[in-house]
């Protein structure tokens, strides 16, 4: 029990945060692999409109993105910047603003896409209204970090707030920029930008929703939280330096590398490759620089399961930041692109680095916040291997589809006419799809377990008292 | 530190004053993308028809979209056709289509000619797409008859067994007459995209009688036809 810190910080907010993540990680992931399954047995669209992929599958990206997502970081980031500051939250008000709006937001979401309100641009589906709260709600999240930050009593500011700060700021001007539209009605707007432009912004957009939403974020997550279960320092302050920097420059650029071969101009996506390359660098500087935060005590993988998730998690990290640079060289991007590689390929990043360092997070500060050890240990062992099972089950099922998707597309019989109609292509996939949805299904029954082991440690808490203890008990100042 | 060289007491000021940090955090995060994305409005060669203008319709005065023969050029959606476009994103066709294509042989000879930036240009939001979970759309129009869209969109797999598109039995039971077209074609004017006063006033008068899967049928059809491409012609580099 840290009495101290009870009374000191803001948990109470972190612990909201922190629940609601684990809850919109079922709904999430529940939400994708229903769509999987659609996509293997497409009577699962049962003719209703409000079920169909095509309506889905945006639910299941904001869920997992902003709902899972956005919780975790919310209650990382707010529970890390208490604690390397040594101050409290600059506001419990504006903490608390946050997550009630963040959550409204994710309320909206839900009842409005599957209604087929959308924008129809990836990943900035949500309509002009939701836009501008998510853009209130952002702007207030960021203020009280910030503001924070400036209030502290340490003297410099520690790496993982530089890491949450970027995507803070850079999320504010790709959320602004993109997002720009005029309505027409209430549940309905036509984006400012036409053709070109709009696929460069969109892009943009695109790819630093994951460089810095689910990149810079959770690498902020990861350097707090790995050296802290770990109980040793960063392996190396120099590349934490360089790691930052080179990202915080370097993955703007990136988004170009989705519109190899469009119509835009080939300038803009080969720059955008070329830095995706240059970019393999401080990608695997930081994954680095997490793994060895271990050395010397590489034997704690042995019993503590958390770690496990966190290093498991930097090994995806590394895995995805190499594959990901060799999609964008044009000539493999020319058979990857348009395929499952690309799906696969964002799940190996989503669910084996994303999710698997937020889920070592979540239940680091479990313990932490609630001042009671986890209801059960053998269910986060459990969970760490459907987990790690499931993703890998899904990459690989994805990575077979789309690399066969990309040979059939291109392949000539002897006659030098094209060997397969798309609709071959389409049947030939029915396989993989369905082992996809069997991946996710594990990966959901994982997530289902730690669900209950937190529900049920929140109710350890409660009976124990544990909360109310820590934070009356009398400690000296 | 003992090797506290000029480079190292820069980033320990920052690390020291938030504001500081916060400013050249902003910095560095904006070069990326205005060096990609202002130059696509500025540069004559983002879109093909300042070298080649036949690919855009030059309208008389007095004609109407319904003057519009295909191959005379780029031209806004007539109100049916834009109703079709709204639908096609609100039921999220753009997920598993793409309307983008490449220029390799494979894609000719599978979609045809690959796709311009001109061919977009009047695309609020642009609908390229990034994955074909089923096939690419660029130059759709024409190659089906309307009843075998109709057939496709109802049920898909009476007419592509191996399909795994959901069922749309809903657009031909939805009418479109209730969407304020009106509005819709003002907005898009005000962003630039030609609808004369003509194009807006008639607007809605378009969709009398239509349905949804009318207007499915009326946009999938004009996809990569209002334009002529010639193939001996180099429209990129």
């Amino acid at each position: 029990m840290d009495a101290v810190a009870e009374q000191k910080y803001n948990y109470a907010v972190v612990r909201w945060f922190t629940v609601m993540a684990v809850v919109y990680l079922v709904v999430g992931t529940l939400a994708g692999t229903y769509i999987a399954s659609e996509l293997a047995w497409p009577f699962l669209n049962f003719d209703i409109p409000y079920l169909t992929f095509g309506r889905l599958r945006p639910l299941h990206t904001n869920a997992v993105i902003f709902a899972f997502g956005g919780c975790a970081l919310m209650a990382t980031s707010y529970y890390s910047v208490q604690r390397t500051c040594g101050v409290r939250l600059w506001s419990d008000k504006l903490g608390w603003f946050v997550f009630w709006g963040w959550n409204l937001v994710i309320v909206a979401a839900v009842i409005t896409l599957p209604l087929g309100i959308t924008q129809a641009k990836e990943y900035a589906e949500l309509e002009w209204p939701i836009d501008l709260l998510i853009a209130v709600v952002w702007l207030a999240y960021t203020f009280n970090f910030i503001m924070t930050l400036a209030t502290r009593k340490s003297s410099h500011i520690y790496v993982s707030n530089w890491f949450f700060l970027g995507m803070m700021v850079m999320i504010t001007y790709l959320h602004v920029v993109n997002s720009m539209a005029i309505p027409v009605s209430l549940f309905k707007s036509y984006s400012l930008f036409a053709g070109v432009q709009d696929a460069m912004i969109q892009w943009w957009w695109g790819h630093n929703a994951v460089g810095f939403y689910l990149t810079a974020g959770f690498l902020g997550i990861m350097y707090y939280f790995v050296p802290k279960q770990a109980g040793r320092p960063v392996y190396s302050y120099r590349l934490s330096v360089i790691h930052f920097w080179a990202l915080m420059f370097g993955y703007v650029w990136l988004g170009a590398h989705h519109l190899q071969y469009t119509a835009l101009p080939d300038w803009t996506g080969s720059l955008g490759a070329a830095v995706s390359i240059a970019m393999i660098i401080p990608s695997w500087g930081g994954a680095v620089n997490g793994m060895m935060t271990l050395s010397g005590a590489w034997d704690k993988l042995r019993t503590d399961y958390v770690l496990r998730f966190l290093i498991v998690s930097l090994a995806f990290y590394a895995m995805s930041t190499f594959e990901g640079p060799i999609m964008s060289i044009k000539t493999v991007n020319a058979l990857s692109h348009y395929t499952d590689w690309t799906v696969g390929h964002v799940h190996s990043g989503a669910l084996g680095w994303v999710a698997m360092v937020a889920i070592g997070a979540i239940y680091h500060m479990m313990t932490r916040t609630f001042h009671t050890e986890m209801w059960s240990t053998k269910l986060i062992n459990a969970h760490f291997w459907t987990a790690t099972i499931g993703t890998v089950v899904y990459v690989v099922a994805m990575w077979v589809s789309g690399i066969m998707q990309g040979l059939m597309w291109r392949a000539y019989d002897e006659y030098g006419t094209l060997a397969y109609t798309f609709a071959e292509s389409v049947e030939a996939m029915h396989p993989y799809y369905a082992m996809r949805a069997i991946g996710g299904m594990i990966f959901v029954t994982g997530a289902v377990l730690m669900l209950i082991n937190v529900l049920m440690t929140v109710r350890k808490a409660a009976s124990e008292g544990s909360i109310r203890a820590a934070s009356t008990a009398a400690v000296s100042a | 530190m003992a090797n506290n060289n000029e480079t190292v007491g820069f980033q320990e000021k920052m690390e020291k004053n938030v504001w500081m940090f916060l400013f050249f955090l902003a910095l560095a995060l904006s070069v990326g993308g205005l060096v990609e994305i202002v130059p696509l409005f500025l540069m004559d060669d983002t879109y093909e028809h300042n070298k080649a203008p036949e690919l855009v319709w030059q309208r008389q005065a007095g004609q109407t979209l319904a003057d519009h023969k295909p191959g005379d050029g780029m031209r806004p959606y007539t109100a049916l056709e834009l109703a079709g476009r709204d639908i096609y994103q609100r039921e999220g066709c753009y997920l598993c289509h793409s309307q983008m294509i490449r220029p390799f042989r494979d894609e000719k000879e599978r979609y045809g000619h690959y796709s311009l930036a001109s061919e977009s240009m009047y695309d609020h939001p642009f609908q390229w797409g990034s994955k074909r979970t089923g096939p690419d759309f660029a130059r759709l129009g024409g190659k089906y008859s309307d009843d075998w869209h109709r057939k496709h969109l109802r049920a898909p797999r009476s007419v592509v067994p191996e399909s795994v598109m959901p069922n749309y039995p809903w657009f031909q039971e939805n009418s479109v007459e209730g969407v304020d077209m009106e509005i819709r074609f003002s907005v898009m004017r005000l962003m630039g995209v030609p609808y004369t006063d003509e194009d807006i006033s008639s607007a809605n008068a378009e969709l009398a009688g239509k349905s949804e899967e009318d207007a499915m049928v009326a946009y999938l059809q004009v996809l990569g036809t209002m334009a002529k491409l010639d193939d001996s012609k180099a429209y990129r580099e």
